[in-house]
């Protein structure tokens, strides 16, 4: 398999051959940035685009099909008419809570999104402690909804706010043990060293039983945490408008949306990174002819490939379960998530000491 | 040992990506206020709730239910931070490991059990 940190090595040493080595580092620094930034701006088109045309398809319409073929510069479209709507700026907001409620919850995501492992090579952040950094960083964004809605000084948003608050607290704990659980398989909390365990054979297969039942936790729990599907009553529209970004107008708005897709896509990475092998093909030990085909398909195309199988799933439920009622939501996580995610913890560690595991 | 991109320091990164976020959102901010419209009317700086003026304050208290959840949250999320250092050493520490954080385990899922007891699990 190419592995494309050589390619990075390639362009450092170019760069080094007549820079000197401050200015080499801002190069690069910079470099990173825009390139985060392209791949962030161009995935959450992607989304948008595949969440509209996803849901098309499940109630028998077309969707966007006018702007370009096929409609794939509809979400471009939708880009640019975002931008050029008014900022409405109102009376009785809490003027720097408001303006900075945005900032957290995209800081929040792009944290994220800069720690997934894109490729063989191709990850921006690899801390030694990478999902742990990750589930910490992911926390940044419930402050962001919370000041959103208690900012805007309208009874809708706080409504909404308050509900997503709890709502996505509650689910952090599920999502945090399924990643401990899945920590204890893989022996490390660099993400590097997770995939690499991955190389023969996937969490979800090499995991026996527990690792089934953590991921089907920790899909749940990942819906929940992006307000999306069954569980979106924080912004349930018949109830509360719009919830928590109710009075947030134009490309202010834009954020949290753009947000709430590249959430998705983040919970979807992530349990490709924790159940599906991250960037690693599909391996099936013995059959090496198979593996060898595998092996030539890229590893971007792999991760890529896997998120989005996962957020089609993902968007699945939003169109086959009615939306949960607040009690029933957090029901569902402390009286029934919760105590099987702790049995199930108990139940990998006990596969893993007695090596009952594939 | 991990190979770093470009050789940088992985906090130097996490800056990086936390610059591009400002970025990304400072940008689009600047953008917008160059090419949106602009116009003033009073009434578009009230809240939009149902039409009526706005009665009383929204910033009010809240529903006593939420914060118990953010209570008992906060309890078991220190716990499972507690978990990982031991998850991570799982292999190494063995049966023993298994049985020392039982006694930890048993206090955690007490205390669910006892929440459970007095009802702070129910919506009320």
């Amino acid at each position: 398999m190419y592995d494309l940190s050589k390619g990075a090595d390639w362009l450092n040493q170019w760069l080094n051959g007549f820079c000197p080595a401050w200015l080499t580092v801002t190069i690069e620094c910079v470099l990173i940035g825009v390139v985060l930034l392209l791949a962030y701006a161009l995935l959450a088109l992607f989304y948008i685009y595949f969440e509209r045309k996803v849901c098309a398809a499940f109630q028998c319409r077309l969707g966007p099909n006018r702007v370009g073929p096929a409609g794939i510069f509809q979400s471009v479209a939708d880009m640019f008419k975002i931008l050029i709507k008014e900022l409405i700026s109102l009376k009785h907001t809490d003027k720097f809570l408001f303006a900075l409620a945005p900032y957290l919850v995209i800081i929040a995501s792009m944290l994220c999104f800069a720690v997934l492992p894109w490729g063989n090579g191709l990850q921006v952040i690899d801390f030694n402690i990478g999902i742990f950094f990750l589930v910490a960083v992911s926390s940044i964004g419930v402050l962001g909804i919370l000041l959103a809605g208690w900012s805007s000084n309208n009874k809708f948003t706080l409504i909404g706010a308050i509900r997503s608050g709890a709502q996505m607290i509650s689910y952090e704990l599920s999502i945090g043990l399924s990643v401990i659980t899945m920590v204890a398989l893989a022996g490390s909390m660099s993400i590097t060293d997770i995939c690499m365990a991955q190389k023969d054979l996937w969490f979800i297969v090499s995991g026996h039983i527990p690792a089934i039942i953590a991921f089907i936790i920790y899909i749940i729990a990942g819906t929940a945490e992006t307000n999306r599907g069954p569980f979106d009553l924080p912004e349930a529209e018949s109830e509360l408008t719009a919830g928590y970004h109710t009075e947030y107008s134009g490309i202010h708005f834009g954020f949290f949306y753009l947000a709430e897709y590249l959430n998705l896509f983040i919970v979807a990475g992530v349990a490709t990174l924790l159940f599906f092998g991250g960037w690693m093909p599909l391996h099936i030990p013995g059959w090496d002819a198979f593996n060898h085909v595998m092996d030539f398909i890229p590893s971007v195309v792999w991760f890529i490939g896997k998120a989005i199988v996962l957020s089609f799933v993902i968007i699945w439920f939003k169109w086959t379960f009615p939306r949960l009622r607040i009690d029933q939501l957090l029901h569902l996580e402390w009286k029934y998530l919760l105590p099987i995610n702790l049995a199930n913890l108990v139940l990998m560690v006990i596969v893993i000491c007695y090596g009952l595991h594939f | 040992m991990v190979s770093l991109i470009f050789g940088i320091q992985n906090s130097t990164l996490a800056v990086v990506a936390a610059l591009t976020g400002v970025a990304l959102v400072a940008l689009a901010l600047v953008i917008a206020g160059l090419i949106s419209p602009k116009s003033y009317n009073p009434q578009k700086g009230e809240a939009y709730e149902c039409g009526i003026p706005t009665r009383g304050a929204s910033m009010a208290q809240f529903k006593v239910g939420y914060y118990l959840y953010a209570i008992l949250f906060l309890m078991f999320d220190v716990e499972t931070v507690f978990l990982y250092p031991w998850a991570v050493n799982v292999r190494s520490l063995g049966t023993d490991g298994l049985l020392c954080i039982a006694v930890f385990f048993g206090i955690l899922v007490l205390g669910l059990a006892y929440a459970w007891r007095k009802g702070a699990l129910e919506w009320k």
